[in-house]
């Protein structure tokens, strides 16, 4: 100890800052083999936080002249003409928002009910097997489902049900247009089979981690099973508010499967059945041959704008799951 | 209203089941030996994924390099040293790293690692892999670290152990089968990722030379056959996926049978 604090003393204005406070550390540890592990461990988590920092400076840094020639305008613009150079970001927020929108209002009241089925109704030995089936749903690459979609989900939504849909609802403006099995309806059912085992797995950690007593005294003041699982809901709805954003960031940026299925044309148009474009479909699509530096950086400030709206909507969707679940121990997938 | 969850169940299971018969039947038939070990050909000449299982392996094994060390480095922090307003604060940085979607990681990474060097390479699309990778490994650690009952540590610093001697020689090998599972989990999740090759490491018809050359992988050669105009194409499209399926499929199987609860 003595040694150290000679060393720290003898040395210049620049040891003394890093070495003083390692010899207090190595004073409060009790040994240097605590202090330098200690010392590591900080090292590699704050390299975690320089990598995010990083993260924003890189994307603001490489999206400047696309800021500096738009400004806020990027964001109202509906041109993307990159030969004339004008780029506007406002099909692309609308593909994203519009097919996001779309997966949840498909997805979240079939999550919801494998959700009540596997944790309120289902016998033990069902739920676990057919729980963990669900979630295999999870571990399918987004690329094999955009092949998978073209393949059998477009032809089929094209053959079967868009004329359908067109027959019964053909006179509103949602459902005009060719039918081409490829469009906005499509991303966003694919997106829907792609963000249910997420909410569904959330919401069962969040019903199950409601207490049974709750249950048992919905039950033993004389209410139907249905009335019980209402109170549940009831009980558990921050945590499923936020199982559904959580789904919600990640239809936001999925790509591939959407890139494949949603047509890719930077347009805005009320119909399910016309092509659309989302934020992370762009950049796929177009990043690798984009010519100029107006272009790049275009498409980088849009990246940058996706950066920014997964962000805000994890983090309230993690707010909203870490206060429900904190008492069984927390969230243990990693969405 | 039974019958009404029971049926969104059964549509679930039923979507994934279709899903995967549909991959199983149409891959089998373009699955042979020279398909396996061939490097993709022109059309009409036949040609196979050879390049591209090596180059996803490749990928994986940089990927992992950097990911798994760092990830279970980051879940030591944040189990057993991190607390208070650091480790709060490092807990929502990893947090935020989980929810980033995987294009703009590989636009990030495109900024830093292939403008610079001013060609894409497999380094570069290994890195990418290894952001995506980090945070997922470090929240298993973690929570894999946390159930080590606390018994454990202080018998450790009872027989006069120092910290780390108990954290590194106790408390990671009680959680090593764990931290296994959570390793082969997210090197699942990452052998499926396709995004952020698509500018990283970018592809290529050969097989790989060096870590600073493109390099092909299963998941962008079957983007590319599968939006290609060639029905022999989309037949080796199939046949890839299933290659990819079966090895995905395979981990996350094997993981659930590792870590199943004996009642």
């Amino acid at each position: 100890m003595e040694r150290h604090l000679d060393r720290a003393a003898k040395g210049t204005k620049s040891t003394k800052r890093f070495f003083v406070p390692f010899v207090r550390l190595v004073a409060k540890t009790g040994n240097t083999g605590d202090a330098v592990f200690r010392v590591l461990m900080l090292l590699v988590a704050l390299l975690m936080v320089g990598i995010v920092v990083a993260m924003v400076v890189a994307l603001a840094v490489e999206s400047m002249p696309s800021i500096r020639q738009f400004g806020f305008s990027f964001l109202k613009n509906r041109g993307w003409n990159p030969i004339k150079g004008e780029f506007g970001a406002l099909p692309f927020i609308y593909g994203t928002v519009a097919s996001s929108l779309i997966a949840l209002l498909i997805s979240v009241p079939f999550s919801l009910g494998i959700a009540i089925f596997l944790v309120e109704q289902a016998p033990h030995y069902i739920a676990r097997p057919v729980g963990f089936l669900v979630e295999l749903l999870a571990a399918i690459p987004s690329v094999v489902y955009g092949l998978w979609g073209i393949f059998v989900l477009a032809p089929f939504l094209r053959n079967y049900v868009q004329p359908f849909l067109a027959g019964l609802f053909g006179w509103t403006p949602f459902f005009r247009g060719s039918i081409t099995g490829i469009g906005l309806l499509t991303g966003g059912i694919i997106l829907a089979i792609m963000v249910t085992p997420i909410i569904s797995a959330v919401v069962r950690d969040v019903l199950a981690a409601v207490p049974g007593s709750q249950r048992e005294a919905a039950l033993a003041l004389g209410a139907t099973k249905w009335e019980m699982i209402r109170v549940v809901l009831v009980n558990g709805a921050p945590g499923i508010a936020g199982a559904v954003i959580l789904g919600l960031g990640r239809a936001l940026g999925e790509t591939m499967a959407v890139t494949m299925l949603i047509g890719n044309r930077a347009q805005i148009s009320l119909s399910l059945f016309e092509p659309s474009y989302t934020i992370a479909s762009a950049i796929a699509n177009e990043f690798t041959e984009a010519t100029g530096d107006l272009y790049v950086s275009a498409l980088v400030e849009l990246g940058l704008i996706l950066f920014l709206v997964t962000f805000i909507v994890n983090g309230i969707a993690r707010v909203l799951v870490w206060n429900v679940t904190r008492r069984t121990g927390g969230v243990g997938r990693a969405a | 209203m039974t019958t009404l969850t029971a049926l969104c169940t059964l549509m679930a299971v039923g979507a994934l089941l279709t899903i995967l018969a549909y991959i199983a039947w149409q891959g089998i038939g373009s699955l042979n030996w020279q398909f396996l070990t061939d490097r993709p050909r022109p059309v009409g000449e036949g040609g196979g994924i050879g390049n591209a299982i090596i180059g996803s392996l490749v990928l994986l094994l940089i990927s992992s390099a950097f990911g798994l060390p760092l990830g279970i480095c980051v879940g030591v922090y944040l189990s057993e040293i991190g607390k208070g307003r650091v480790g709060g604060a490092v807990r929502f940085i990893v947090d935020t790293l989980t929810g980033i979607p995987s294009i703009v990681t590989g636009v990030f990474v495109y900024a830093i690692i292939v403008v610079p060097a001013r060609h894409f390479s497999a380094l570069a699309g290994g890195v990418a892999l290894a952001l995506i990778m980090i945070p997922i490994v470090a929240r298993t650690t973690e929570e894999m670290l946390k159930l080590v009952p606390h018994s454990l540590r202080e018998g450790a610093l009872a027989l006069g152990a120092p910290q780390w001697r108990v954290t590194l020689g106790v408390v990671i090998p009680a959680a090593a089968p764990g931290i296994a599972t959570g390793a082969m989990l997210a090197i699942a999740r990452i052998s499926g990722e396709t995004a952020p090759l698509l500018f990283t490491a970018f592809g290529s018809r050969f097989f790989p030379e060096s870590l600073n050359e493109p390099i092909a992988s299963l998941t962008v050669q079957i983007y590319n056959y599968a939006i290609s105009p060639y029905d022999e194409w989309h037949a080796q499209a199939w046949a890839a996926t299933l290659v990819l399926m079966t090895l995905v499929l395979g981990i996350n199987i094997i993981v659930r049978f590792l870590t199943r609860k004996r009642s």
